[in-house]
């Protein structure tokens, strides 16, 4: 188990080092002159020239440079300085105005997943081959093929603005009613897979050895698929929505931007729109670190879920 | 090969037999029943599944739309009048004009050749990266594969999204063509891990049948035993999950293509045409509706078509 999680963590740091490196060799090295960059269209005299080489290491070339450099944004980026917008914000301090928009909304979207998505597929699983099985698959497909940049506008138009079931916008202090439907339509991929792993899961356990010897033991249906068939199907579905809950705090972007809700994504919808180049390697290196971060608790939590996994 | 299979071969077996048990036995006199492939009786499947012969009719005609798209629309998509704004049906615009004054239709149709280029593109390049990775760990083992393996899980580890708006941010200043090629490495270089994975499983298989001890006793090299003997044997899964990667890879696109850092007008995609509609929705929603409709169905064909390719090849199943 120890030796699990030691590798899974070098995995985790190699992958972000990867992640960081190409996300800072692609946004700040080969730009052509930062200081110039960095003072806009004023002239830069020739000492604040010297003072900001002297500083930033500018002169260092070749690889050695660029790795002290890189190692200096990995340096800010670990202590949370993630400089200025170009409109001169900190990003630290939208991020934290951002991240409890995103949150509840990717916690409404995971209620969503939960109650609708693990019901049906019990059912579905219990049920298989029945009407109601053959439905929910046809309609897990349409969700799961249908993009989010189709799901989300189209549901703005048809419940917020044609028939007015919802707010079409959130706007900028959203309640629970506005984010409703951003949480729906954000659930609903995750959704989809959910139902349909649930519906296997289920499905295979009834046919396990335990399953019959419940049954000759004069067990009820009831506490055989409650108790049974639930608590040993229910596992890779927690690994899926753990992995979820990370994909859900990262990936809004679509969601957020359409349904203009204040969280993460949005910002990072707005910086792509307006060119702010230094927004949006902000949020996305931090996402990364998020959704990094996540993958690694659920994999540890998948092994200490399952006592039948042993990675060793 | 697992218990589960020697049943199912078995059963088989049995069901080749026919009815009176006698083998080989013909079930109309004169024409004697060859035994069938898995290929066989996979294609037997699918020919019967209406849910296989819709989505290959959309990807055909979709196909045809990318290739010869005046077969389907008269108007020029880039023959916008303003005066024409959000203007209802007239002439060969059969969904009315956009907010630019352009016709709907005609640039929902223009916009499936970009669709297919990416996705189709994307694909092929993806299998070229996984049946390389995917051949070479699964056939060697020992340290190659616990090495490509762990590249496989380091990159599985990339938000794709993420990665991509980065790496796309840096040609946004680039010509059509460099981000058109920006936009299928992006996809490519992510998403090649899933179908790399099955190959290499599929390659573990091969590699113990009785074939390769047979092509290696005559003499033949390794490289040989790989192309000629156990790739043609290890690509039928990966070709379903390439059917499926096709269809995500052309939902990536319009994604990108939305967020405004893949393609660009003037390329005509249908990405830039469902945020175009989107912010006029109140006024008209036909030019929402209509590229997010030959989007979604796109992209569900791709996705049905190899779901039911794979049910169809899934021995499991039957």
């Amino acid at each position: 188990m120890l030796r699990f999680i030691l590798r899974r963590l070098l995995q985790m740091v190699l992958a972000f080092f990867g992640t960081t490196l190409i996300v800072y060799a692609l946004m700040f090295a080969g730009q052509g002159d930062p200081i110039q960059a960095l003072a806009g269209e004023r002239p830069v005299t020739a000492a604040q020239r010297a003072y900001l080489t002297e500083k930033y290491h500018l002169d260092a070339t070749g690889v050695g440079g660029f790795f002290y450099r890189y190692f200096d944004y990995l340096k800010n980026l670990l202590q949370g300085d993630l400089g200025q917008s170009l409109t001169g914000r900190q990003i630290g301090d939208i991020l934290a105005a951002a991240w409890p928009v995103t949150v509840k909304l990717a916690l409404i979207a995971m209620a969503v997943t939960i109650v609708i998505g693990v019901t049906a597929g019990v059912i579905a699983g219990i049920r298989r081959g029945s009407i109601f099985d053959n439905a929910t698959l046809v309609l897990t497909l349409l969700v799961l093929g249908i993009p989010t940049i189709v799901l989300a506008p189209l549901a703005q138009y048809l419940l917020g603005v044609k028939w007015q079931l919802f707010p079409p916008t959130a706007g900028a202090n959203p309640d629970l009613y506005a984010l409703l439907l951003p949480g729906i339509v954000l659930g609903s991929l995750s959704l989809a897979t959910a139902l349909r792993l649930t519906r296997t899961s289920v499905a295979e356990n009834l046919r396990a050895d335990y399953v019959r010897t419940a049954r000759s033991k004069g067990l009820v249906k009831r506490r055989i698929v409650g108790v049974h068939v639930l608590r040993n199907s229910l596992i890779p579905v927690i690994t899926f929505l753990g992995v979820e809950m990370g994909n859900l705090m990262s990936g809004a972007i679509i969601t957020e931007g359409v349904f203009n809700i204040p969280g993460i994504g949005f910002n990072l919808f707005r910086g792509i729109r307006t060119e702010d180049g230094p927004l949006v390697v902000g949020i996305v290196s931090v996402l990364v670190v998020v959704y990094l971060v996540s993958n690694l608790v659920v994999d540890v939590l998948y092994a200490v879920l399952d006592p039948r996994i042993r990675y060793e | 090969m697992s218990d589960f299979e020697t049943v199912a071969a078995t059963e088989n077996q049995a069901a080749r037999r026919g009815p009176s048990g006698e083998p080989g036995a013909p079930n109309q006199v004169g024409v004697p029943r060859k035994p069938r492939s898995l290929a066989g009786d996979a294609w037997r499947d699918l020919r019967r599944k209406p849910i296989f012969w819709i989505s290959l009719f959309l990807v055909v005609l979709v196909a045809a739309m990318a290739v010869v798209p005046a077969l389907f629309t008269a108007n020029d998509p880039r023959d916008c009048v303003l005066s024409r704004q959000h203007a209802g049906p007239s002439g060969g615009a059969i969904f009315g004009y956009d907010f630019q004054g352009c016709d709907t239709y005609s640039r929902a149709v223009y916009g499936a050749r970009a669709s297919l280029l990416v996705g189709a593109l994307s694909a092929l390049f993806t299998g070229l990266i996984a049946v390389v990775v995917g051949m070479l760990a699964g056939y060697f083992g020992r340290w190659v594969d616990a090495v490509l393996s762990r590249v496989i899980d380091i990159v599985l580890g990339i938000p794709l999204l993420l990665a991509a708006i980065v790496l796309l941010k840096r040609v946004s200043a680039s010509s059509d063509n460099v981000r058109l090629f920006a936009v299928i490495f992006v996809l490519a270089a992510l998403g090649w891990t899933t179908a790399a994975r099955v190959i290499r499983s599929s390659v573990i298989t091969a590699k113990e049948q009785d074939y390769v001890a047979a092509a290696r006793m005559l003499g033949a090299g390794n490289g040989r035993i790989m192309w000629r003997h156990i790739l043609p044997n290890a690509l039928a899964p990966a070709i379903v999950v390439l059917t499926i990667a096709l269809g995500s890879f052309i939902s990536a696109e319009a994604t990108l293509s939305f967020l405004g850092i893949g393609l660009k007008s003037p390329t005509i995609s249908w990405g830039i045409d469902i945020d175009a509609g989107r912010v006029h929705m109140r006024e008209s929603a036909t030019p929402l509706v209509v590229p997010s409709t030959f989007l979604a169905l796109t992209v569900l064909a791709f996705i049905m078509l190899g779901d039911a390719i794979r049910d169809a090849f899934d021995p499991k199943l039957r």
